[in-house]
């Protein structure tokens, strides 16, 4: 499947995994182009209804990369943030929307080259489930990502 | 407070009738705080609604409403233009809210979304325990304000039943005895005689046994 026709969305906290997204760039390192990287300023900061929304809206897959465990900046946002992660996935699956479109990872602010591999996992993920069902609202994020 | 959880996602979709209009509608008061029915449940599930409707092609159109209080009519005709424009309404108001909405809008079908489980308090952060079983004629003040009826397993009113162990309770070793609570809570307010008295079976008609309960008050009565 082509992966241009499918949507990551990233969250991705300000404090690793968007540095480590920063330095995968600096250091010239190749992604899948149909990530689109949130920034936030922790993943504690993000509730259920935010991955709910994404996929709802039309995101294939939703990818919340926060810092390693016991390394939090705010202590245990990652932690509070794998709860939700975890709650909302059983939510998915009680939907009858596959639940591995949602997923946690935990990377440093100098992991960029670890960031890219779960960012290529996730695109396999999401190619081997193929599109979602949801998708068709999703036409507009793409739409709005090729501007 | 009225504690309350979710129904599953599951439930939800066997009760919801497919090709309508759905609100979800959430209530204000009890329910946020128990973290079951709130503006942010709200949006919760009827983002799952949608997911589910989409996923699995049930045609449902969901919109989202939270008033400040389901069980009182002031607040619910916040929600009559709402209500009008949907086929169904899913409540998630405890008990008493769905019902106080199927009452107003003759009509409509009124679905409940939570359970409603219990009046109880928040003992820790995401957990709430029971503390009163709502029995008609209170007895706190004669168990140091530890309700038997509600926390003992067993209901005793000249407990302890001999099974507890280790102050923990013998039906559910997870919670401790509540007659373990009531000797302690007794000697610390140095009133250890109440229990030498022996309570008579307690009168059940105050409670649901005797039927729903109505209370009136003439003086508030126009």
């Amino acid at each position: 499947m082509n992966e241009k026709a499918t949507t990551i969305i990233a969250f991705c906290c300000i404090y690793c995994a968007y540095a480590a997204a920063d330095l995968a760039g600096s250091m010239r390192l190749q992604y899948t182009s149909n990530v689109r990287i949130i920034r936030t300023p922790c993943t504690g900061r993000l509730e259920v209804e935010f991955f709910l929304r994404a996929l709802e809206n039309g995101a294939d897959g939703v990818l919340v990369a926060g810092c390693e465990e016991g390394s939090c900046h705010f202590k245990e946002g990652n932690l509070i943030a794998k709860r939700r992660v975890a709650y909302a996935r059983k939510l998915l699956a009680e939907s009858g929307l596959e639940q591995e479109r949602l997923k946690m990872v935990n990377v440093s602010a100098a992991g960029a080259r670890p960031l890219i591999e779960h960012i290529k996992e996730m695109a396999e993920t999401v190619n081997k489930l193929g599109p979602s069902p949801l998708n068709r609202a999703g036409e507009s994020i793409r739409q709005e990502a090729k501007l | 407070m009225i504690v309350a959880e979710r129904k599953s996602i599951t439930e939800l979709l066997d009760m919801l009738p497919n090709d309508s209009k759905v609100l979800v509608l959430g209530c204000g008061t009890c329910v946020t705080v128990c973290l079951a029915g709130g503006e942010r449940e709200v949006s919760i599930i009827a983002s799952a609604l949608r997911i589910a409707s989409k996923a699995r092609g049930l045609g449902y159109t969901v919109s989202e409403l939270t008033i400040e209080r389901q069980c009182d009519n002031i607040f619910i005709e916040q929600a009559a233009e709402a209500i009008e424009k949907v086929d169904v309404v899913l409540s998630l108001g405890c008990g008493a809210g769905v019902q106080a909405i199927a009452e107003r809008f003759l009509k409509k079908p009124v679905y409940a979304g939570l359970n409603t489980k219990f009046l109880g308090i928040l003992e820790e952060r995401g957990m709430w325990t029971e503390k009163c079983a709502q029995c008609g004629s209170c007895v706190l003040h004669q168990y140091g304000g530890i309700c038997p009826i509600t926390r003992c397993a067993k209901h005793l009113l000249n407990g302890p039943c001999g099974g507890s162990r280790e102050d923990r309770c013998e039906v559910r070793p997870d919670r401790p005895c509540a007659w373990q609570l009531i000797y302690q809570r007794l000697k610390g307010i140095g009133q250890l005689d109440r229990l030498e008295k022996i309570e008579p079976p307690k009168q059940w008609s105050t409670s649901l046994s005797g039927g729903p309960r109505v209370i009136i008050r003439e003086d508030h009565r126009i």
